[in-house]
């Protein structure tokens, strides 16, 4: 379970991280991070503002 | 760098650099670690402020002042336009910043004071002997490396992970976020008023704004409350807007951003850490505006360090008096912000209208958003029923 991040679209604002319910994303200086505690649970897709998150199930 | 620090600021924006400043000043050794390689950049930011707000803290500088304001217009969905603190009688019109010089001015203040500074370094974990926190674990050019201190401050924004490292749900739910996006335009009039636009059409749980940036230049933004974001994006609405209502306008930049609106959350210090700014949620959940709240927190969090040096005491029994003293009064404020939001997401575009035109043959123009609010709630007691307990 993950989540994939379109980086050409990304604007690395880190909205994403701060909804993530388990801390699993990170942003590093200018790209998300993704770790294995994902739980595809959609939140950061929802909430990104320019829509560059797309769950993988 | 040295061993061991008394205080570890993560995050050079503004809530961290008035922390770090404040204990530097006070002599205490600090360290001010910044993720990003620049201060300040990439904006996350509309960059509006008050001018009262900033002036505690700062001398006013025209190196960071893009622009001056003389007050706010509020829009209603019909257009109906409120005008409010005008600088006159409340001191509260602002100024537009520009952040990358801003923030970076404040990082500046914090080094001469005596902080260290370090760029390009990022948190990734918390030290812990016998589970006391006792510094950071950083990475600065794919490195490592242990810094120890006695105290963490996590001033690292939206995406923090300071608190969940120390035990602290920070994680914010969809309808605690508005997920933002902004131009900076060229090639308008951006007026001489803070403007913003309420309604469904605009930003669905949020408002847009058009703050002005120079003198044919503004950022035109919009925050969309993250529980209606989705099938919509915060982007699409903005350029939507621009089409429709800006034609003329030129993009020189493209800004993005999740501003915390779930007003005072339930924790914000442990043993051996506390968090400021964006990172504790201090940003305002009407407005949106953090960097003021930052930086007041910063300097609450800052005095109590220096008390906990003093004391030789880094337990959550010293560090509980930063918490106290921020919930007294930036949460209070948060709090009333929280419950006018609240209110307002349950009104129709037809009812927004309707209090707008209830302040009809009132002058509105000197008074400040508090005055204001009663006002409009004596006007409309019905449609402002549950905010009733605000205002007696």
């Amino acid at each position: 379970m993950s989540v994939n991040v379109n980086r050409y679209k990304c604007g690395y604002c880190g909205a994403c991280v701060g909804v993530c319910p388990v801390g699993a994303l990170e942003l590093v200086e200018t790209w998300i991070e993704v770790d294995n505690t994902c739980t595809s649970c959609g939140v950061c897709a929802k909430i990104c503002p320019v829509g560059a998150l797309v769950v993988v199930q | 760098m040295k061993p061991k620090y008394d205080v570890i600021v993560v995050g050079a924006g503004p809530g961290g650099s008035i922390t770090a400043k404040t204990c530097a000043e006070a002599g205490l050794d600090v360290l001010l670690i910044e993720k990003r390689q620049e201060i300040g950049d990439p904006v996350r930011c509309a960059e509006g402020v008050s001018k009262e707000g900033l002036k505690k803290h700062i001398q006013p500088d025209p190196r960071w002042i893009a622009a001056e304001v003389k007050g706010s217009k509020i829009l209603a969905p019909d257009g109906t336009e409120i005008k409010m603190s005008e600088e006159a009688s409340s001191g509260k019109a602002g100024y537009t910043l520009e952040r990358k010089v801003f923030d970076r001015a404040l990082a500046q203040q914090a080094a001469q004071a005596g902080a260290e500074v370090m760029v390009k370094t990022r948190a990734t974990g918390l030290l812990r002997d016998n589970g006391k926190i006792t510094g950071i674990n950083a990475m600065y050019m794919g490195e490592t490396q242990e810094i120890r201190a006695d105290i963490v401050i996590g001033a690292d924004g939206v995406e923090s992970k300071v608190g969940r490292w120390g035990g602290i749900d920070t994680s914010l739910k969809p309808h605690d976020i508005e997920t933002g996006a902004q131009f900076l335009v060229s090639n308008i009039d951006p007026g001489e008023y803070s403007r913003f636009y309420m309604g469904e059409k605009y930003a669905p749980g949020g408002y847009l704004w058009v703050f002005p940036k120079g003198k044919h230049t503004a950022n035109v933004g919009l925050g969309l409350l993250g529980s209606k974001s989705g099938n919509v994006r915060a982007i699409t609405l903005l350029e939507n807007f621009i089409k429709n209502y800006m034609p003329e306008a030129k993009i020189l930049e493209m800004v993005v951003g999740g501003v915390p609106v779930s007003g005072p959350i339930k924790q914000t210090v442990t043993d051996g850490l506390m968090l400021v700014g964006d990172a504790a949620r201090q940003s305002d959940p009407l407005t949106g505006g953090g960097i003021i709240n930052a930086m007041d927190a910063g300097k609450m969090a800052g005095e109590v360090c220096i008390k906990a040096k003093e004391k030789g005491d880094y337990s959550v029994k010293t560090l509980k008096e930063y918490e106290d003293k921020w919930r007294a009064t930036i949460g209070k404020e948060l709090s009333k912000s929280l419950a006018v939001k609240n209110m307002l997401l349950k009104l129709t575009d037809e009812q927004l209208n309707q209090l707008a035109h209830s302040l009809k043959g009132i002058d509105t123009s000197k008074m400040p958003l508090p005055v204001v609010l009663p006002i409009l709630f004596k006007k409309n007691p019905k449609i402002l029923w549950e905010l009733r307990t605000l205002f007696v």
